[in-house]
């Protein structure tokens, strides 16, 4: 994986390399700032999601794979149509994707010449990631136990046997010892997170069409799943865990007249999964606009004449291979930190009361 | 500040697909997986377990084995001392009748001798007396004749009994 990353990289940057230098040989100061304009919208809009897949530039002509807009608006009811009506800022049936202001990028209705955001769930770039990841992972996982009901006793080879040390790693060596007694209840839910987050965090890395989606750095994503722990831990907390929060042992006098123990174990209740969400969103958000930003290094130094391009250019590759490979490594300490903290979570809502509390 | 803020659409498409992933991974997919490997442990453990019961089985019959065969060996032996000291003492005892046997046989011989020299001496003794009887007759016959020609006469008779007899 890391190897083809590198040939991948090493390809695409010499390409670039390339139409850069033919660039810096064409004198024009507009197309200079043009350039610069370029880099920082090019970082964001990747962040970003977006309604069509821009796969690649040949020539003048855009490559981009339209993907279907499913759109409720209260005024004009549902609208289901491929998101090339839209492309270059085209109207279509009443629906523009905005330009500027609050709704930048996102589809909006022209009511009387007033933006109005219809209620939205279009399959975008992350959506359509994120429904694939699924599929793969559901085949990925459903093939591993299916192989066991032809031959349930022999040792699993290759993939297979990859994939069940890998399961069972998380299950023997994270879910296990941070869940405690009652962990086989909770492994189902952590093992699908894990492998969730690992295989998008896999398919985010690499750099062209089927990955490269911005999927577990979109905060949606990690919010929906931090949302799942916190209700987790919350629903099978035990009566010492909800004890803790609201009656803990501390002096009294820190939590009679004002709740003040309690409260800040409240704020915790919710910061946990909160931290879980910013943790995992932040991580691959500066992986993608780190290895983005190294390749834009191609294209800043563009103006710096050619040695200076160049040379920068080959460090920008040497810096984005590096930064690819602990990308990957990212990817698994993530999918890793992500499960091991909720497994950790849900350990401590498990407590039991224990003796010290029999003789107060 | 976008980034920031959750798309609508995509939590839609998140709580839709996480749900599902999770649904059928954790119903059909890893549970079963996880069953399997612990069922599979289990059964190595229980297998190793159970080889383990048979080679010390193992041994013991070997070690059980050994003591038969040691045992047989001892006994072998023993029979063999056995039936070597009850050879000799058939054989001994076959010695010990034949000598018996033979002294008493040569005992017997030496009875029939016995009784066949005294048969023998009997014979000659009256073989001497008729001798005797009729030298005697002779000598009487002419006697008084001369007194050496006598005793010539009984000498030379008697060599002729002698020489007869011989």
């Amino acid at each position: 994986m890391g190897n083809f990353l590198k040939i991948f990289y090493f390809a695409v940057i010499s390409f670039f390399l390339m139409g850069s230098v033919a660039y810096a040989n064409e004198p024009t100061s507009a197309s200079e700032a043009h350039e610069e304009v370029n880099v920082k919208e090019l970082i964001l809009e990747h962040l970003a999601d977006s309604y069509m897949w821009h796969v690649t530039k040949v020539g003048d002509h855009d490559i981009v794979i339209p993907l279907p807009v499913i759109v409720y608006s209260q005024t004009s009811g549902w609208h289901v149509f491929l998101s090339s009506a839209l492309h270059g800022g085209e109207e279509h049936e009443g629906l523009v994707i905005a330009e500027a202001g609050d709704n930048k990028g996102k589809i909006v209705e022209l009511v009387n010449g007033q933006e109005v955001k219809p209620f939205d769930i279009s399959i975008t770039k992350v959506s359509f990631t994120l429904i694939m990841s699924s599929i793969l992972l559901i085949i990925i996982v459903m093939s591993v136990a299916g192989s066991y009901k032809k031959d349930p006793l022999s040792a699993r080879k290759g993939f297979h046997g990859f994939m069940e040390m890998f399961i069972m790693n998380i299950n023997d060596d994270v879910i296990k010892p941070c869940v405690g007694k009652d962990y086989k209840k909770f492994a189902p839910y952590l093992l699908t997170v894990f492998f969730f987050i690992f295989l998008n965090n896999l398919l985010g890395l690499i750099p062209f069409f089927p990955g490269g989606a911005n999927v577990t750095g979109n905060i949606a994503v990690t919010f929906v799943l931090a949302v799942c722990t916190f209700l987790i831990v919350n629903i099978f907390g035990t009566k010492e865990y909800w004890r803790e929060i609201f009656w803990p042992e501390v002096p009294l006098w820190l939590k009679v007249p004002i709740p003040l123990m309690p409260a800040i174990e409240l704020v915790g209740v919710f910061t946990k999964p909160f931290a879980l969400m910013i943790r995992l969103f932040a991580n691959i958000l500066a992986g993608h606009s780190i290895v983005l930003g190294l390749t834009c290094l191609v294209f800043v130094t563009v103006k710096l004449g050619v040695g200076m391009n160049a040379s920068m250019s080959i460090v920008s590759v040497l810096f984005s291979v590096f930064i690819s490979l602990v990308e990957l490594l990212v990817a698994y300490i993530q999918a890793y930190v992500f499960t091991m903290l909720s497994a950790v979570f849900i350990g401590l809502a498990r407590v039991e009361p224990h003796h010290a509390h029999k003789h107060n | 500040m976008s980034l920031l803020i959750p798309d609508s659409g995509l939590l839609f498409w998140m709580i839709l697909s996480f749900g599902i992933v999770f649904f059928i991974l954790a119903k059909y997919g890893f549970p079963v997986i996880v069953k399997m490997v612990e069922d599979r442990k289990l059964y190595i453990d229980e297998s190793l377990q159970v080889a383990k019961q048979a080679h010390i089985e193992l041994a013991k019959v070997k070690a059980d084995g050994e003591i038969i065969v040691d045992n047989a060996r001892r006994e072998q032996v023993k029979i063999l001392a056995e039936a070597a000291q009850t050879r000799d003492l058939i054989v001994k005892d076959a010695k010990d009748k034949a000598q018996v046997e033979a002294i008493k046989l040569i005992e017997d011989a030496r009875k029939q001798i016995l009784i066949e020299k005294e048969d023998a001496i009997r014979d000659i003794r009256s073989l001497v007396a008729e001798l005797s009887v009729d030298i005697a007759q002779k000598v009487l016959r002419e006697k008084l004749d001369k007194k050496g020609e006598q005793m010539d006469m009984i000498n030379r008779l008697l060599d002729e009994i002698n020489i007869s007899k011989s």
